[in-house]
Formats: structure tokens, sequence, C-alpha cells
């Protein structure tokens, strides 16, 4: 099995040189016509008829205590009902993506909302109507519900996505004889993924093999984890996921309904469904923890930075030692010989805090990019140019070298689109009518990953190519960008290629999860066309570099041969790996951007209204110019989300979750996204990976955020630092200021 | 969900005889009380769905209209007449929800919306006296940021979530009804009611009262109206702040007023002391606000929610002034 470990570059390659004229052209989605007309079976909706029994999740009413009795006599004598699932051992939510499996209740309750039972009937009618009469009798004890107040417990977590401490230097005296010095604290508030597909699994049990439609981005990671929680081995789960309604980071470990179906499944000898209900998704899944955030930055009068801290506290649960990498880009975005990024973890009685978009970016760059922001101000610099004066030539954490980097390119780039000299660095220097027009910017940096991966490529002998894969689409593109790959590779146009994606039975991929999948994945298809194509040159009696396969002909020299003549009946199949290797060690690697906003803000009554956006970016080469793009623009919406409406809202004296549903908890609509832009910087990077591309997904939402809030002060002189920027904390600065009144 | 009976009603007269049954509640679009019902804030055993009630919009020869509670939000906000003569109410329906639930919600149904309180809706976990009267408020030193500012009581301080009912408090509209002893018709500003000892009770109907019509007198000055929705994003969010007001200069002074504010109180909250204080007065921004403080100088702000005091001031004498300046 041909395996390619990224040692280092790879010199020019097929996807270079482009001879079938795919790579990187913006392409319709393989899957889109399916999604559109409704022909893309989503994992609630894979197994009808007779014999299908429902199951609805019974939740905690409080967030903190022991599980003394749990009544389910009415429950079983509602009609319909078959079963009621409880105990000790049930999921209490998702699993952590790097755990072995979902954490179990023991019968005590760790937060509000928690799993607490199961109850299957014929119909979900008649579960649901079951489930509302299990009651539940605790005894409830004093919870942590509140960061701020846990502050002074939280612990130096084990190393994660990233050390829990980087220093360079000796930060603390450089930044005390700084000539010019910000010291400020930043808050951004839990968030939920609130992708469009709830949850969802339907388990069936064939003796002793297990298959279950769900939805889940680590389909490998995921069937050993849904193995372990049901105590099987993973041969015996298969799991199917070939269509994913969204999952931001939410579904990358196995979810709570997967396990109760599964076990459930098995006691009823029935197959089962059970989807969470919208609010079940807030609060038994998993959650982006909430941050506090300290950033001091230390610099000459002239702009150079002699010292950059950011210290960082965020929460979990007891016994779960993730936290969120808030100071990833802090560690080599900006020079500064004198560095200090620290995170600390605070224990609170609240679901589970894991990855979502962008984990550590995401809210980061926020307190980073709002604080450079800042300190131009301060320093009375603009604030492209003060980034600029501080971009550093090699990672400021240990001298390694860029594999590449273009963050100069990509502000100049967006500067010189978005009308950026025409900003008026004062404050509330526009008005038209109530509105007060102000525009910011933020860089954006996205740490770039590569996981192992593996794909089958075969060629059939009507010269059809299939790819298959256990690597997901959660709405990226993935099955288009790995057909391209493969049309690429092997001279195909895009009809002649089938992908099949999500099945625990194809080999496994890295997933989806990230921005790794598009590198990762897509080199694994790489790899093994490489191989196959070997085996036609053979055929060819050439060297493999110099045949051409276009339009489904080869190519060598002065002959050529129909693929299908070349093939003579015969099918070729070759699996390829992909494994990291040295490239990455040796190299920092991230993809690079630069955000820019205008904002409208109401003088009357604080309200914001993002006018325009733009994102230049930068992620090596471009796959499909048209899901890169959406990749960037679901990223800025949540930018502006993040900024300026989502909080997960928990009462900090039970600890219930306020605003468990898309009514309450507020994601941007339509009306709430002007027009959007992206520009895409078309590079390669060969260090990153075969396929020359870096992470591009979370790219778009990384600093996006910060942009806006940027734009709001610009606008109205407000500085918002306790995110989201809701108008009442605008207006506490409008007030002060005056607007209109 | 509670299993319930569901049952289809031809008319008013055959809807009132149904509804006699205790425990059954009247079903127009469903937008609101199947959500409840979801929820398990909202246990009927009938439904009887009143849907074929009238759909008519009547325009009246004075003026007014009489429009049928079957009448789909949609349908109301798009009506000629009411974007001529009603321009507050066009755009407070609109200011509501999404369009896929305006063209289903019924003006009928609307009227009587439940809060959206978090408190009400957890019944499994929180303290609720509009849910279980006596049972206590956890709202009150809860998160509170969307609670009123206005009227509100030690018992509850949930507030009324329509938009289109802050226009009608300020239209002078009556609702019709009908009950088993008859017909009769209600201010609609009298139609809900402050939650005082009683948050249970949303409104003055008795039980198996259907509503079958809302009037609109007929209201020169409303031909220049308007309705301020001030919310956490542009569109399908509930008001933090609403004023619907409309204003009729003559020679620079204030001869008449209508305003009605949203999201302060337990029900649409008709600006009576403002309008009695601009009366008269010369229209101006001091003159107006003056008039808001009048009206917000009771206002009792909770622990999450002083901004809505500021904001509704600033809301309303912006909104006054844009009318006044239209008018010059």
């Amino acid at each position: 099995m041909p395996t390619h470990v990224m040692n280092e570059a790879l010199g020019e390659t097929r996807l270079d040189k482009g001879a079938q004229g795919l790579i990187g052209k913006p392409l319709d989605r393989y899957e889109g016509r399916l999604k559109v007309t409704g022909k893309a079976p989503y994992a609630y909706e894979t197994r009808h008829g007779e014999g299908v029994a429902y199951g609805v999740v019974v939740t905690a009413p409080v967030a903190k205590g022991k599980v003394v009795s749990i009544d389910t006599l009415k429950a079983f004598s509602s009609p319909g009902v078959i079963h009621v699932l409880t105990g000790d051992n049930l999921p209490t939510n998702s699993a952590q993506p790097s755990g072995d499996k979902p954490a179990i209740g023991g019968g005590q309750i760790h937060f509000y909302g928690q799993v607490l039972a199961l109850v299957v009937a014929d119909s979900f009618e008649a579960a649901r109507h079951g489930a509302s009469l299990v009651t539940v009798e605790c005894e409830t004890r004093e919870g942590r519900y509140d960061l701020d107040a846990e502050r002074p417990n939280a612990k130096v977590p084990p190393p994660g996505n990233m050390p829990p401490d980087t220093a360079r230097g000796d930060f603390e005296r450089a930044f005390a004889e700084a000539e010019v010095k910000l010291d400020e604290t930043y808050r951004t508030p839990s968030q939920s993924h609130s992708a469009m597909e709830p949850h969802a699994a339907v388990a069936e049990w064939q003796g002793g093999q297990l298959t279950v439609h769900t939805s889940c981005q680590l389909v490998g990671d995921n069937t050993r984890q849904l193995a372990a929680a049901l105590g099987i081995k993973p041969d015996k789960v298969r799991i199917l996921t070939p269509y994913i309604g969204g999952g931001f980071g939410g579904k990358l470990g196995i979810g709570p309904e997967a396990v109760l179906a599964a076990m459930v499944a098995k006691e009823i000898g029935r197959p089962v469904k059970v989807a969470l209900t919208r609010q079940q998704v807030y609060q038994v899944t998993s959650r982006r923890t909430d941050t506090i955030q300290r950033v001091r930055i230390g610099a000459t009068r002239d702009g150079r930075i002699t010292a950059i801290g950011h210290e960082s506290w965020c929460s979990n649960m007891a016994g779960d030692d993730y936290f969120e990498p808030i100071g990833l880009s802090t560690v080599f975005l900006y020079a500064g010989e004198n560095r200090l990024i620290t995170h600390r973890l605070a224990e609170l009685d609240v679901l589970m805090a894991s990855a979502m978009r962008a984990p550590g970016e995401a809210v980061g760059m926020l307190a980073l990019e709002n604080a450079m922001d800042e300190m131009a101000e301060k320093l009375g610099l603009d604030p492209i140019e003060f980034r600029k004066r501080n971009e550093p030539d090699r990672n400021p954490e240990d001298d390694k070298p860029f594999s590449s980097r273009h963050l100069i390119e990509c502000m100049e780039e967006g500067a010189r689109r978005f009308g950026w000299s025409e900003r008026e660095a004062r404050p509330r220097a526009r008005q038209e009518g109530d509105w007060l027009i102000g525009i910011g910017m933020a860089a954006a940096s996205r740490k770039n990953l590569l996981a192992q991966s593996s794909a089958e490529v075969r060629l059939e002998p009507d010269g059809r190519a299939i790819v298959l894969t256990d690597m997901t689409d959660i709405g990226t593109g993935s099955y288009t960008i790995l057909a391209q790959t493969a049309g690429e590779m092997l001279g195909l146009p895009m009809d002649r290629i089938t992908v099949l994606l999500g099945d625990s039975a194809l080999p496994e991929s890295s997933g989806s999860g990230g921005s790794f999948g598009a590198a990762s994945a897509g080199s694994s298809v790489y790899i093994a066309c490489e191989a196959l194509i070997e085996r036609l040159a053979r055929k060819m009696d050439c060297a493999a570099e110099d045949l051409t396969l276009k339009d489904g002909t080869a190519v060598a020299g002065n002959r050529q041969v129909p693929l299908v003549e070349l093939l003579a009946g015969e099918a070729l199949s070759a699996e390829g790996t992909l494994q990291p290797g040295n490239a990455t060690k040796d190299h920092h690697q991230a993809s690079y951007g630069a955000h820019f906003c205008e904002v409208a803000v109401n003088a009357v009554t604080g309200e914001t209204r993002v006018r325009r956006m733009l994102s230049v970016c930068e992620a090596g080469r471009i796959l499909n110019a048209k899901t890169a793009r959406s990749q960037c623009l679901g990223g800025m919406i949540f930018g502006i989300g993040t900024a300026l409406t989502e909080e997960l809202v928990i009462d900090d004296r039970n600890g219930l979750l306020v605003n468990h549903d898309l009514a309450e908890y507020h994601v941007p609509v339509n009306a709430d996204v002007p027009q959007l832009d992206v520009v895409l910087l078309d590079k390669v990077d060969r260090l990153a990976s075969p396929m020359a591309s870096k992470g591009l997904g979370e790219l778009g939402i990384s600093g996006a955020g910060a942009a806006v809030t940027n734009a709001i002060y610009n606008a109205c002189g407000v500085r918002v630092r306790d995110y989201p920027a809701t108008l009442d904390k605008v207006l506490e600065g409008l007030a002060e200021g005056g607007g209109r009144q | 969900m509670n299993p319930f009976s569901y049952s289809r009603a031809a008319g008013a007269a055959d809807a009132i005889r149904l509804g006699a049954v205790a425990g059954t509640k009247y079903l127009g679009g469903g937008t609101n009380l199947v959500d409840l019902m979801r929820e398990g804030a909202e246990h009927p055993e009938a439904l009887v769905d009143v849907t074929a009630l009238s759909r008519e919009i009547e325009e009246r020869e004075d003026g007014g209209l009489m429009i049928g509670a079957a009448v789909r939000n949609t349908a109301l906000a798009e009506h000629r007449a009411v974007r001529q003569r009603y321009p507050m109410l066009s755009r407070a329906i609109l200011a509501g929800a999404s369009a896929q639930i305006r063209n289903m919600a019924t003006i009928g149904g609307n009227l009587l919306q439940r809060t959206r309180c978090t408190y009400f809706y957890d019944g499994e976990g929180s303290r609720c006296n509009k849910r279980e009267p006596g049972q206590g408020c956890d709202a009150i030193d809860g998160f509170n940021r969307n609670h009123a500012i206005l009227g509100a009581s030690p018992a509850c301080v949930a507030t009324h979530p329509s938009d289109m009912c802050v226009a009608l408090a300020a239209l002078d509209a009556s609702v019709h009804i009908e009950g088993r002893s008859g017909k009769r018709s209600v201010p609609l500003v009298e139609l809900h009611r402050l939650p005082d000892g009683r948050p249970d009770l949303d409104t003055v109907l008795e039980p198996g009262e259907l509503i079958t019509a809302i009037e609109l007198p007929a209201l020169p000055l409303a031909s220049r109206s308007t309705y301020r929705k001030v919310r956490d994003r542009a569109s399908y969010a509930f008001a933090l702040v609403s004023v619907a007001a409309a204003l009729e200069v003559e020679s620079g002074t204030v001869k008449d007023v209508r305003l009605a504010l949203g999201g302060v109180a337990h029900k649409p909250w008709r600006a009576w002391r403002a309008e009695e204080a601009l009366r008269g007065q010369p229209a101006s921004e001091d003159a107006f606000r003056a008039a808001a403080e009048a009206e917000l100088a009771d206002a009792s702000p909770l622990k999450d929610n002083a901004f809505k005091v500021e904001l509704a001031r600033r809301t309303i004498v912006a909104v006054l002034g844009d009318l006044a300046g239209a008018g010059r």
C-alpha cells in the first residue's frame, strides 16, 4: 500500500500541470443536486417502515446533584411505549473528540440537561409523550457556573492542542520597561455550534454486528468511541454518514444519541431512531468554552513590539482536561522578543467544552486583534502599518522558518480593494442620518494541520474511477474536491468519477476537523492515483513522468491510447496513505488572511449593522474556487455572529441553559449578513502537503469578529471588550459620549 | 406533548360550542401554541381549529377596518388600506417572526401569543407563577435582560412578545369577542392584563370565549405613523424595545399623538402619560424627551435590563422626531 510521509516538499506535480483542468476550478458541488432536490438522505431519514422504534431523550432538570430515583412507571404504561432505558451507564453527552468514549453519569448529575433516560416507543409522538411522563427525583447540590468566580481556582491543564504555556525572553521585565503599553482584558461567552442538522442516529443490529446511520465528522474515531461505549470490538460497528448537515466541531465526538440508539436497539431487538431536539443539541452535545483573556502589549514608540502577553482562562467539566488553545495565533502572528502565552482551566458544572469552528483562533484572535487595534491607536499608527512593523521573518517562538506566509500581501490587497485609505482614524468621523459609519480590519491566521488519511481509488474497465474513503463532507465540499483531484490525476472528466464517503467500511481518513480534511484526504487520493499512474505507465511502456492522462486517454510521446483500451477489461485499484512527517516539525505552517469590515452603528439605539465585509485569504493551492469561497463566507458569518450576537447564556445561580433554541441563541440571519466578498490568493505551499494546499475551512472565522468590533470602535468610539457587542453594551458607551440625544 | 383531540370548527358558533369543554384551546396558525405544547408549557386536552373564522378585511365607509380573526398576518400587513391608513400596523407585523411564520399566523392567535420568558418555558427546572400559580418566579433574580421595566409585579416580570399588538394598542383597536353568554367588545388596551397577583391570566378572556374580529376605528393621524423595533439582530428576534407612534403636528404644535411601547411590559404598553404630556406642546426634541421621561418615570429595571429604560427613552424621542420631521 503506497504511503507518503510528508517529510519534504514535492516538486511540480500533475496538479500543477493541470492537464485535465479541474483543480482550482469553481465547479458546482458533486452532491449539490441531490441535496437541493431532497434526495440526499440525512441520518434520521434512512430507515423507515415496519419494526422501527423511536427513542426520545429525558434530560436532567437540575445542574448538579445526585439521582435519587427515576420513576418510569407512568411512561411504561403510556400507549406505544416499549422500553425505558435508565441507568448509571448512560452517556451524559457527546464524547470529547480526543476521548475514547462519552462520559457516563454514574448516578450523578454533572450539568443541566444531562442525559438521564431514553423512552422508546412505536412512534416518535408516543415516545415524546412517554418522555414527558418520566419523573426524576434528585438531591440538588451547589454548583459552580461562573468562570469569573472560579478563575482563582483555575489550574494549569496538561498539554492539549498546544502546551498550556509558551514563553520566551523575560516578558514581565520587557513589558514593565516598554515605552508604550496596553493592558486590557477581554471576555467571550460560551457558544454553541448550532449546525442545521440536529444530532440523530438510527441503529440496527444483525446478530453481533451493529450498523448506525448517524451524523459525525470523524468516522474512524467515532466508530471506536461507539464500540468502546458499548464494550464491543470496533470491527463489529459500521457507521454510515454520507451526508451531514453541518458539524462545526459539534459532531467530532460520537453523540449520546448514537450510543443510546445502539444500546436500546440491542435490548429490544429492533432498529431504533433517536434524534435530539434542538434544545437537547444545545444541552447534551458540547459547547465552546467561555473565556477571559488578558492581553498585554509593550512596544517602542515607533511601534515595534518588545513584549506580548496573552493569558487566558477557560472552563470545562470536572475531570475533562480539554482547554481551548486561545493563544494559538499569538504564538506566531507578530514579532516580539519577550513573549508569555498561558492557558488556565477552571472547573464548572456546565456542559463539556470542546472544539468549535477554529478552536483557539475564533475567540483568541478576537482579543488579540482587538488589542492590536487599540495599541495601534495608542501609537498613532495605522492598524495595518502597526502589523507590518511587527511582521516576523521566522516563527518568533522558536525561530523556525515559515513554510509560506503572505499576511502582508493579504492586508495590502484587502486595503486596496476595500478602500482602506479613505478610513478616518478618528472615531465618529462619518455619519449618515442616525447611523455612524466606521471601518475596521483584523489579521487572520489559522495553524495548518495535517492528519493521517487513506483512500482507495479504483479504475474500472469502462474507464470510470471510484474514490473510496471514510472521509466526511460536512458541507465543506469534500466530495467535490476529491473528485477533482482524482479527475485531474487520472485525466478524467467529473462525470466519470464516483466518490463514496462516510462509511467506516472504507479506508480510514483524517475525517473533517481542524481544516485538515482537504489537504489530508486529498493527498491520500493523490497518492493512490500516483500508484495507478505507475501501473498505467508500465502498460504504456513509458516512465510515469512521460505519461499524460487527459479526457480518458493516455498519451506518451506520439502514442495515444484510450484508457478503456489500455485497461483491456481489467480493473486497477490502489490505496494511498498520507502520513504527517518532518515538514510540519521543521517549519511553521499556517494559513493567513485579512478581514475588512464596514459597520453602521445607530447613534440612537446602539444597534450595529454590518454593511460590507471583505476577506482576503491565502491557504496555498485553492482546490475549488467555489467551495473555498463558501468556506470563507461561512467563517465570516460565524465571525459576525461571534462579534454581535452569539452567547450561550447560563444562569449563574443554578446552571440552567437559558437560551437553548435558535429563536434565542442568535446566530446571524440573512438580514444580518450583507454582501460579502472573498478574495483567494492562489499560491502553493509544497511543504504543507502533496496537494500544496493549507487548511482553509476555519481561516474565515479567525479574526473576523475583531474586524467587526474594530469597525464599531471606528464608527462610534465605543470599544466593546466583552463579546458579543450587543446594543446594550454599545449604548452604554454612546450614552456617555452623546448620540443624537 | 400530551395526547389531545383535534376538531375543526365550521364557524364562530360551532367553535364556541366545541370550546365549551374544559381544557380546550382554540388553534389558529399554531405558530405559538404548538411550540408551547411541544415544550410542555401548555397541555390542552382538545384543540378546536378556528381558521374557518372570517378571513375578511372589511373597509368601513368612515375609513375604519374590520379584520376577521382568521386573517393571516401576511395578508393584513400587505393590505392596501392598512399600508395607507395604518402604516405602523403593517410595519409592526412585518417586524415580527419570519415570512414563513407570518404566512401561518392568524390575527386572532397573535393577540394571544404567550411570553418568551425562558423560565416560563422550562417546566422541569424552573419556577414560574404564570405556568404554575403560586410557585414563585425564577426570572426576577435570574437572567432577565429581556424582561419588563414597566407594570411588573413581584409575581411576574415577563413581557408580551407581539409586535402587532403594540401597533393595535396605539391605534385604539377593539377586540370582538363571542362566548356562550353573548358578544362583547373590549378595547385592545384592556384585553391584556398586567400580571399583579395572577400572571397565569394573560388576558381578560373568560374560559371558552373566542376572538372573532379586530376593529380599527378611523384614525386620520395614523396615516403618518411608524413602528420602530429595536432588537439584537436585524430579523427574527423579539423586541428589546419597540415604539409604535402616530403624530399630528399643526403649526409646530402637537395636535394629536398615539404612542405605544413593546418589549417593556406584560402587555402592549399604551403610553398614555407621554401622549397627555405632548398634546398642545411644541413638536420639539425637548418636549419629546419630557414626554418619554414622563412615561418612564415609574420604570423599575431588573438586574440585566436597565439599558431598556435609556433605550426606550432614546427610541421614543427619535421616532417622534422623525415623524415630526417628515410632516414639516
